[in-house]
């Protein structure tokens, strides 16, 4: 394979500015690697037909003298819960099948004005309700270290594609762990970042108040640059914090000289440790916090009583939320529609529903209506929010205690297909790790923690800041992964089957 | 156990807009079920001297400067429409024989 594609985006933007490599050569290694693995691995769902176009063109204008932006020419995959004007946007449903939206989400047009390239939309569980991508209307995406296992989900399609070396970085989303779940099972860096801190303008919404877009790609750095690239107030998103924010990608070159660890004190969470956690997975995360002690962090425990009740608090806020954003799915403006011989309106609208809509969607949408019922309202959606602002208490607490809190970002390495497909709650209990930083709305960052013993799969590590202080996750992060590819001597994705 | 009968799945169904089969209803009444079960703990945790939290960063409502921007035009807005007359969204009947 070209060595092009093994390159990281820092790599790539340097190489690309320097006049080294075209962008037209960077963006046909990847259609190229994309052609000989996708059979595999199917972490796409569209390969941008346009893709060496906007290449060209930006080959074109640096030819020209233009001053171009540090990333143009470096392609990107998106997650398809995201809008483009020039792709179908499915969020991998049947209901959207083949939509083109009308506009592009914000931070694609941050990409575009940023002359990235676009490589194509990728697989997610339908509306992102699922951790194993086996929910998508379009079939599985495979985890390029085991075929047989699931990449993750909802995002499992952008983690694939990162660490099938198919595109460098990739955009996700992450409403209760599916930037950083996926990940965790495919051994590359996931950000979930402030809520807030990215436009969700354009980001086909599942549950409002939880939905963040952020980063996936192989390292720390380069997640600090696309994470740059897209953060920032929109006025087309009620929820984006007006401030400013600084450098992502400067946190992460200031922490790769591993000083940063020095006196940092990092948070265990009791909580989000011990039992329901595979040995290996356990093993490797306590081994990288004894490295992270001889580094000079000091490790405090810290307990987080609440976070015990975070998924049933969150399984009770989200399919709320998504009952009412997906009723937009209606068979009058976009999607299908199934019509009914003789039938009302409302008719073609439930069985357009029926049709459009699979297991996973039906099951929330349904127990969403039920907690936002009249006569459960207050039972049910009212007492989750109260255990909102309870485990928003803790994290408080917590961080009075440690700068940042960290726990293995999920509790099993991949599992198999199917393994979970059954049973929804045991589908549910892999975001225990990830849900309680979407209920408080704080950051959170996976990263690679070395291969589980037991299989020989990735492990991943979860660290979380205080709410608007991303760039300690990108400064502590690059320290960690520095300190933990010194001593396996090369960079875990190295390690990675070489497929194609 | 829950209060979750294959009757009530159907009426949550029907508010919901989802046809569903005679089958998805008996396999979600049972899912529900174990679910709402499940979930159910939130209701012993917080007493009521806990506010409820529905955002996760506060922010006050922001004003932006009220200037005329460029909408989509009709055309754009129907484009992914399944059903169109040029001007407007086309559905079939809203209202049945009986209303």
């Amino acid at each position: 394979m070209s060595e092009l594609i093994r390159a990281s985006a820092a790599e790539l933007a340097q190489r690309l500015a320097a006049g080294e490599v075209s962008a037209v050569e960077v963006t046909q290694a990847h259609l190229d690697r994309i052609a000989a693995v996708e059979g595999d691995v199917h972490a796409f769902l569209h390969v941008n037909e346009a893709a060496l176009d906007v290449a060209r063109q930006v080959d074109a204008d640096r030819a020209s003298g233009e001053a171009l932006p540090a990333l143009a020419g470096v392609p990107v995959a998106i997650k398809d819960v995201l809008c483009t004007l020039d792709m179908p946007s499915t969020s991998g449903s049947k209901i959207l099948e083949g939509w083109v939206p009308p506009y592009d989400a914000t931070v694609v047009a941050r990409l575009r004005a940023a002359r990235m390239v676009p490589l194509g939309k990728t697989n997610m569980d339908e509306f992102a309700m699922g951790s194993s991508t086996e929910f998508s209307a379009y079939g599985p995406t495979k985890n390029p270290w085991d075929l047989t296992r699931i990449p993750g989900g909802s995002g499992g399609g952008s983690a694939a594609a990162v660490a099938a070396f198919e595109a460098p970085f990739a955009l996700g989303s992450d409403t209760g762990g599916s930037i950083r779940q996926p990940g965790a099972v495919t051994g590359t860096v996931g950000v979930k970042p402030t809520y807030g801190g990215v436009s969700r303008y354009g980001a086909i919404a599942l549950a409002s108040s939880l939905d963040q877009v952020g980063p996936v790609s192989r390292t720390v750095l380069d997640a600090g640059l696309l994470h740059d690239a897209i953060a920032g107030h929109d006025p087309r998103d009620a929820t984006s914090i007006p401030d400013a924010w600084p450098s992502m990608a400067a946190a992460a070159r200031d922490g790769a000289s591993g000083e940063s660890l020095k006196g940092l004190r990092v948070g265990v969470v009791r909580e989000l440790d011990g039992e329901g956690f595979q040995a290996g997975v356990r093993q490797r995360f306590h081994e990288t916090l004894e490295k992270l002690a001889a580094a000079g962090a000091e490790i405090v425990e810290v307990s987080a009583p609440n976070f015990q009740y975070a998924i049933a608090a969150y399984y009770l806020i989200l399919p709320a939320e998504a009952s009412s954003n997906l009723a937009k799915f209606d068979s009058v403006r976009f999607g299908m529609r199934k019509d009914v011989a003789g039938g009302t309106v409302e008719d073609v609208m439930g069985a357009t529903r029926e049709a459009g809509f699979g297991p996973e969607v039906k099951r929330r949408i349904i127990l969403g209506t039920y907690a936002l019922s009249a006569g459960y309202y207050d039972a049910y959606y009212g007492s989750a929010q109260k255990v909102r602002t309870l485990i928003q208490r803790d994290f408080d607490a917590a961080f009075e205690q440690a700068d940042v809190l960290v726990s293995p970002a999920a509790p099993t390495t991949a599992f198999a297909f199917g393994e979970k497909l059954d049973d929804p709650l045991a589908m549910y209990l892999n975001d225990v790790t990830t849900i309680p930083a979407n209920l408080a709305g704080v950051p959170g960052m996976s990263l690679p923690m070395g291969l589980a013993p037991e299989d020989g799969l990735p492990t991943g590590l979860q660290i979380m800041a205080p709410a608007r202080h991303d760039a300690r996750l990108y400064q502590v992060g690059a320290a960690v992964e520095a300190l933990l590819e010194a001593e396996w001597g090369e960079p875990l994705w190295a390690k990675a089957p070489r497929l194609g | 156990m829950s209060e979750i009968t294959p009757e009530s799945v159907r009426h949550l169904a029907q508010l919901a807009r989802i046809a569903l089969t005679e089958d998805e209803i008996v396999s979600l009444t049972g899912e529900l079920g174990a679910i709402v079960d499940a979930v159910a703990q939130v209701q012993q945790v917080a007493g009521d001297d806990v506010p409820a939290t529905s955002h996760p960063i506060p922010l006050s409502g922001g004003m932006r400067v009220d200037e005329p921007g460029t909408p989509l035009t009709t055309e754009q807005a129907l484009a992914g429409a399944p059903d169109h007359d040029g001007s407007r969204f086309r559905v079939t009947a809203i209202l049945g024989e009986e209303q």
